[in-house]
């Protein structure tokens, strides 16, 4: 047990747990005003039951020992998840960790779906989906699973978390299929403000998510964080230059956008690659998610805060360019094709591809599976009307006029149509 | 010539707009404004705090036609703004004493009747 990796891990635990709020920031903003509430609820609400499955059965099924695919229900109910040492931290601290890697992964697909599905189904979504998808790929890399003992380097999640929150988003868009003023009216973002604020809040908390993932304070953190500053710097200047030299304007969504996708294309990489490859990964990133967003907006792919081409596009390109990048002289583990390892290369796009079949299947499961008990999306008035206010029953910028206040004796009253009486008694103000 | 007043939900108001156009309805004015009609209040919950909404939001057109432009205005109105529940809103008909277009001094119908070459394409 070591007191700096433990102190160092209790830190970064807390700013992977932000993450969440600030992806509900910086996809909430991304929405249409009626649609707010229930946006940022998608994230929010992931906190509690991703978190709740993970600690039942989901960390046992990715860390338990199993077998090449699965883990087994050894530690279900955190039994034996304890203060013990699990490298040189607590179990317990370790198990925390994790959790909140599951909990983000599962608020990622959110984005391909918001403004259309009801909200309980995706609560029995978020739930299985973390248990089922989530755990399993975990064990795949992280767990000793088959992906691990081919010599996979994702060190923070490239492939578990980005690729596979991608690849089951485009899944969850398509079964949805499009919102229903998709490519018919302009929507537009309600809040541009709250997307770089949850950009801002996603780079620090990442901060966590690639330097916690050394397990250790020592110079792997180091260089992990290091370069988790550096390579969305690098896609932050391509993409405001793209933008500029294509419609001479250097946008607030794309600066928002290129500071996710430099993010999570380092996120593979992180560990393994030199300062200054980090700084090219991170360049190169940029071009292929930019082209990604324009393409995928002419298409009838309602991924509508484009999950895949920020996270699965560039989740691809940092996974890959890990096994061009890598560079056993800085992380002590292995090579990649730029330093004479081509081999490594192969084996990336194996787990891309792996991660790919598996959670777009388990993901099509799941829905299918919801199907049969009832209706997944929003009826097309509740959709015209907003989520906010149907299935959340509150208000973004609520302004309070005409609120009429029911008192708790008076709870038979619901729903029973207000008098002009009860509107002249309540003052609704100046007409 | 009328003034035509339409309030309907904000929701179908593109909807709207896209059928005036369609009829050459161009011209008006818009407020976003709120208003009771019958409809069934919604219940929002703040903590503990229970509320009924009485007041909805609506979109409030102005649209100032020359006569025979009255009818294909409000029946453009009446079938894209219609779902059939209550809250759909009304359409008023307003008699106009006068009109001036502001820019060159035109009265009345002159004044309501979009000039051909700066309409847009």
């Amino acid at each position: 047990m070591n007191n700096s990796d433990t102190a160092w891990l209790l830190v970064a635990t807390a700013l992977v747990l932000l993450m969440t709020p600030a992806l509900g920031f910086f996809y909430g903003g991304l929405v249409r005003k009626k649609n707010a509430l229930n946006t940022m609820m998608m994230s929010v609400c992931a906190l509690g039951f991703v978190g709740l499955g993970w600690a039942l059965v989901g960390y046992s099924i990715a860390f338990g020992r199993g077998n090449a695919w699965l883990g087994d229900l050894s530690m279900a109910f955190l039994r034996g998840v304890d203060l013990q040492p699990q490298g040189t931290i607590p179990h317990l601290l370790f198990f925390a960790f994790q959790g909140t890697f599951a909990i983000i992964t599962a608020a990622l697909i959110s984005g391909a779906i918001v403004e259309r599905m009801r909200f309980g189904p995706y609560l029995a979504f978020l739930t299985l989906w973390g248990i089922l998808v989530y755990a399993p790929l975990a064990h795949w890399v992280w767990g000793g699973g088959w992906l691990a003992k081919l010599g996979v380097l994702d060190f923070a999640g490239g492939t578990v978390v980005h690729v596979n929150a991608a690849a089951a988003a485009l899944v969850a868009a398509l079964v949805l299929s499009p919102r229903k003023d998709y490519a018919r009216r302009a929507v537009l973002p309600h809040n541009v403000p709250f997307t770089l604020l949850g950009a801002g809040l996603l780079w620090f908390g990442w901060f966590g998510f690639n330097g916690g993932s050394a397990l250790a304070a020592n110079g792997i953190a180091a260089l992990a964080f290091v370069n988790t500053m550096l390579a969305p710097i690098a896609t932050l200047v391509v993409w405001t230059l793209l933008d500029l030299s294509r419609t001479g304007r250097a946008t607030a969504v794309g600066a928002a956008t290129a500071i996710v996708v430099g993010l999570v294309a380092i996120t593979p990489a992180a560990g393994y690659v030199s300062p200054i490859s980090a700084l090219l990964l991170g360049a190169v990133a940029a071009v292929p998610s930019y082209f990604a967003l324009l393409w995928r907006a002419r298409t009838r792919i309602d991924d509508s805060l484009d999950v895949v081409a920020a996270h699965g596009v560039g989740g691809t390109v940092g996974a890959l360019l890990t096994g061009v990048l890598a560079q056993k002289s800085w992380n002590g583990v292995a090579d990649g094709l730029l330093f004479g390892n081509p081999r490594q290369l192969a084996i990336q796009a194996v787990s891309v591809l792996g991660t790919i079949a598996f959670s777009a299947a388990g993901t099509f499961a799941i829905i299918k599976l919801l199907g049969v008990f009832g209706a997944v999306r929003a009826s097309a008035r509740d959709e015209g009307l907003g989520l906010d206010v149907t299935q959340h029953g509150e208000e973004a910028y609520s302004r309070g006029e005409g609120a009429i206040l029911v008192l708790p004796d008076a709870g038979t009253s619901r729903g029973l149509p207000v008098t002009a009486a009860a509107l002249l008694e309540t003052g609704p103000g100046p007409p | 010539m009328k003034l035509v007043v339409a309030i309907v939900r904000p929701e179908k108001l593109a909807d709207v707009l896209e059928s005036l156009f369609r009829a050459e309805v161009r011209g008006l004015t818009l407020h976003r404004v709120q208003g009771h009609g019958g409809e069934t209040e919604r219940v929002e919950t703040y903590r503990g705090t229970t509320v009924k909404m009485g007041l909805s939001d609506k979109i409030r057109l102005e649209i100032g036609v020359s006569d025979h432009f009255v009818q294909p205005t409000v029946d453009a109105i009446l079938e894209s703004a219609r779902t059939g529940e209550v809250g759909d809103g009304k359409v008023f008909v307003l008699p106009v004493e006068k009109v001036y277009r502001i820019r060159t001094g035109e009265e009345d119908q002159a004044a309501v009747t979009p000039i051909e070459e700066l309409a847009p394409t």
